[in-house]
């Protein structure tokens, strides 16, 4: 699915992120994790192609990003922001229903479209909500929204800039057992996030990012090591026994 | 009713509403006025209802509602553009364009400009041109800030005034006279022709933003996420400003600059039928014709025989909506 080669992106002259060869591929799911300014939601953002001013060739099933028509690209890619922050009163369940934008063009949304959102309500615990004002909801419920929009648009792949940051701990397990199923389902799901324990129960594959660089690369019991975590994040860390040979990460002195 | 899902009925509904509204205006208002006249005898060719009517009131009533439904949408797109619902054509700087090339225009002593009558054809090019030139400011690389395009549109602003200022300074007292009255934007007896060519300016348009309209609704949300669903973002941008500005400059060719249309009614309506794009532009089109069709009425009768340019009206109602507007949002303005 997703390729990068010699992936460099500066912000006004500083490197922020240098991946000299990733590859994701379709059922995985891949937490992406590393210190504030390692360069997560740069590297989602070039998987979401947002950032075409990148150097180097990010590939999705082997045509450069820079190439796909936008349209064709939304229909399998899709991107789910840290929040948003909407000026006018639109619905929960208008916002959700946005996310079938690039699969049709009729002035209104057809009966599969109804379908499909109410569907991706139904995984993400929101249709309570769906008359209610955007604005007006919390922050863990923006974000289940904003989950279910990219879920509504039937992506293969889905890209997350810290899905869970707002959410209270029934979401967290529940938003995370729902990402672990769509991969076993063929989708590709990056997420980025500071969560490690839930990146080592349930992510397959981890990438720890550090100052744009990749650090480690590998399944959570490898790339999750207490070594690997003291040297990126700098605080000491010890494993406890955690469930299924996982780790369980505990942080601190 | 915010909260129904968007559906063919429930367009035809809220279309049906807001164009009894403006039809309302548009039967009654002409019957308004220091003369009494009578549909019948109008309609039958009997003088003098009939001059009073097809040449006097009917005319001025068509152009009220015309450029409100126009002003009104390009407020409604300026604010899914910028993604604030402060932007309207007054706040982006884009009638000060519009009366900065009228008042050159007065200046030169032009009277034709190619094959139209300059005034109005120099206000149309000094909106595109203000356009042109608050996006040329706001964008970066392909990206537009709209935070930038608003200050951007401020500043453009008072430097147009300052440069009518100084062209009003030069002017001698015909010259004065015909800045100050065009200055004063307002609904005036227009030829048949004129509001013909503007229909066939503003219907188009119209037509084109309710079709784009799911588009404006991503876009309203913000230009990542319009972008992550598909949307080509700076044609889209392009095609909005243009579009925007077209309705801006038309209107204001004919009319000189009435602000606050644009984002009275669309706020409004908003809150009544929420933020989707397609419930929003045709209701705002009609709402918007309707309120400045009433604006205009009283403009021409609150005082008479004397009449007040309509824009001291809207801005008389908008001024203080606009601050409200201001205070009451949850936004913080630190940014």
């Amino acid at each position: 699915m997703h390729e990068l080669r010699q992936v460099r992106m500066r912000y006004a002259g500083v490197e922020v992120l240098r991946v000299d060869a990733l590859r994701l591929e379709a059922g995985e799911f891949v937490a992406v994790v590393g210190p504030n300014g390692a360069g997560k939601s740069t590297l989602l953002a070039i998987l979401a192609g947002l950032r075409p001013g990148h150097e180097g060739e990010c590939r999705l099933e082997g045509r450069d990003l820079r190439r796909w028509p936008r349209r064709d690209f939304a229909r399998l890619v899709s991107f789910v922001p840290q929040s948003l922050a909407i000026e006018f009163p639109f619905t929960a369940g208008q916002v959700v229903l946005m996310g079938r934008t690039p699969l049709g063009d009729s002035l209104f949304e057809s009966d599969a479209d109804l379908a499909a959102a109410a569907e991706a309500m139904r995984l993400t615990d929101t249709a309570a909500f769906r008359g209610r004002d955007f604005r007006s909801l919390s922050g863990g419920e923006k974000q289940r929204v904003i989950l279910a929009a990219a879920l509504a648009q039937s992506p293969r792949v889905l890209l997350l800039d810290e899905p869970t940051t707002f959410l209270d701990l029934k979401h967290q397990l529940a938003i995370y057992s729902l990402l672990r199923d769509l991969a076993g389902r063929g989708l590709l799901i990056v997420a980025a996030t500071h969560e490690l324990n839930l990146a080592a129960g349930f992510a397959g594959r981890v990438v720890v990012l550090d100052r744009g660089r990749v650090e480690a690369d590998a399944p959570p019991a490898e790339a999750l090591a207490p070594e690997v975590l003291r040297r990126v994040f700098e605080v000491a860390v010890e494993w406890l026994p955690g469930p299924a040979g996982r780790p369980w990460i505990r942080y601190g002195e | 009713m915010a909260n129904e899902p968007v559906t063919a009925r429930r367009l035809a509904a809220v279309t049906a509403v807001a164009g009894l509204a403006a039809a309302a205006v548009l039967a009654l208002t002409p019957l308004i006025g220091p003369v009494a006249i009578d549909y019948g005898r109008a309609f039958a060719g009997l003088s003098p209802d009939r001059e009073i009517l097809f040449q006097a009131r009917l005319p001025r009533v068509l152009l009220a509602l015309l450029a409100g439904g126009a002003l009104t949408l390009a407020g409604v797109l300026f604010q899914a553009l910028v993604r604030d619902a402060l932007a309207d054509p007054y706040t982006l700087g884009i009638s000060s364009g519009a009366s900065l090339g009228a008042v050159i225009a007065i200046t030169l002593g032009l009277r034709q400009l190619g094959r139209y009558p300059a005034v109005g054809a120099a206000a149309f090019l000094g909106a595109a041109a203000t356009m042109a030139l608050v996006a040329a400011i706001a964008s970066r690389g392909r990206r537009i800030s709209s935070f930038t395009l608003l200050l951007a549109g401020v500043t453009i602003n008072s430097m147009s005034m300052a440069v009518i200022l100084f062209l009003h300074n030069l002017a001698d007292v015909g010259q004065s006279f015909a800045i100050m009255r065009w200055l004063m934007g307002g609904i005036e007896v227009v030829e048949y022709s004129t509001i013909l060519w503007l229909a066939a300016i503003v219907f188009p348009v119209a037509v084109y933003l309710f079709l784009f309209a799911r588009r404006w609704n991503l876009l309203a949300v913000g230009e990542e996420w319009a972008e992550a669903r598909g949307v080509p973002l700076r044609r889209l941008l392009l095609g909005g400003f243009l579009a925007a500005s077209v309705l801006t400059g038309a209107v204001t060719a004919i009319t000189g600059p009435i602000g606050f249309v644009g984002l009275i009614i669309p706020h409004a309506l908003r809150l009544r039928i929420g933020a989707d794009h397609r419930l929003l532009i045709p209701a705002a089109f009609l709402v918007g014709a309707a309120f400045l069709g009433i604006c205009d009425t009283v403009a021409r009768t609150v005082l008479a025989p004397t009449e007040i340019p309509v824009a001291v009206i809207t801005a008389l109602l908008g001024g203080p909506f606009f601050i409200w507007l201001l205070r009451s949002r949850r936004r913080s303005l630190w940014l």
